[in-house]
């Protein structure tokens, strides 16, 4: 038990063990390091448990016909439009992003959607979006929306076509 | 704030699923427990390897390197650093705001705050127990080089609207 439990967490225990090192040797900066990943950990127990429990339910409950017809192979325009939506009203950073796939995979979500899903979360989130326009402005914020928003698709349709057929099947395989 | 609402919808949620199927509702919690547990051994290590590199780098010594003379290679040197740091977008926007502040460009600045939002290298392997290590090999550099046009273009869509 305590032996799994160490070589499952054998890299945080690395990194921590090299980090209480660094403090050793400079004080302020190995402080200001754990503080750092104090306050990151405590945006992810803001968030991710409880996205976490939804897409526990999200799975049980969306049957799996109805998100193929709405983001899979032949959805799209609309599955377009859904990827980028559920991206947009996200919250969190983009790791919490990651999970999402697992379930998109599982049901059959078409890749590029979920390569667009990922990609909208990192940049159109709405929950962010104030603090750009207060930090940088109404120009550059409107302005890298204006790219951001067709890059985001055509970047998912060339990651779907970069990867062989082969490799997705077997990605779509080991989810479901 | 954004988190209580998150909570209480998920709290709501589950009642309701309850009160409609007991095992259904069990199944959702297991699944949800299990993959918050799966991702706990990876997300601990990264935190401390962003609060390192955080704390080593400081704002003023981005800013020197992506001044707006520095051209298509600071563009360049502002992707890969972003690709490199992670931190919070919000963070990332003041990030930003305090670099042109201090003299760095416009298009480095893009390029800075595209990659630092789309592209994760510390949290690759993270990504790569999800959607497999091609794809997200694909995906970053996609969005690399996207970020790097980004840059590029920004200034002359800015010129054109206003």
């Amino acid at each position: 038990m305590v032996k799994s439990l160490v070589k499952k967490y054998s890299f945080f225990l690395i990194v921590f063990f090299m980090t209480a090192v660094l403090t050793l040797i400079n004080k302020e900066v190995g402080f200001k390091s754990f503080g750092i990943a104090f306050s990151s950990f405590k945006q992810m127990v803001s968030l991710v448990p409880p996205i976490m429990l939804l897409l526990g339910l999200m799975d049980v409950w969306v049957p799996r016909e109805t998100m193929m017809k709405y983001m899979g192979a032949k959805s799209g325009i609309t599955g377009i439009i859904l990827a980028i939506l559920m991206g947009t009203l996200a919250a969190g950073p983009m790791y919490a992003a990651f999970p999402f796939t697992t379930v998109l995979l599982r049901k059959g979500v078409k890749f590029s959607n979920i390569i667009i899903f990922m990609n909208a979360w990192c940049v159109t989130k709405i929950s962010t979006l104030l603090f750009e326009l207060a930090s940088l402005g109404f120009e550059f914020t409107f302005a890298r929306l204006l790219i951001n928003l067709p890059g985001v698709i055509i970047m998912g349709y060339i990651v779907e076509a970069l990867m062989p057929k082969s490799e997705l099947d077997s990605l779509y395989a080991n989810n479901s | 704030m954004t988190s209580l609402i998150l909570y209480l919808a998920t709290a709501i949620l589950y009642v309701f699923s309850y009160s409609k199927d007991r095992d259904k509702t069990r199944q959702a919690f297991l699944k949800g427990w299990k993959s918050l547990t799966n991702m706990m051994p990876q997300f601990l290590g990264i935190i401390i390897v962003v609060g390192v590199t955080l704390a080593l780098l400081k704002p003023e010594t981005i800013s020197s390197l992506l001044g707006s003379s520095s051209g298509a290679f600071g563009v360049v040197l502002s992707a890969i650093i972003g690709s490199i740091v992670m931190m919070p977008t919000f963070v990332a926007f003041s990030t930003g705001s305090m670099l042109l502040n201090t003299g760095a460009g416009l298009p480095q600045v893009a390029a800075l705050i595209s990659t630092l939002t789309l592209i994760g290298v510390v949290t690759i392997p993270m990504e790569a127990k999800y959607i497999g290590r091609k794809a997200t090999l694909y995906r970053n550099l996609v969005a690399f080089f996207f970020s790097i046009l980004v840059g590029f273009v920004i200034e002359k869509v800015v010129e054109i609207l206003w």
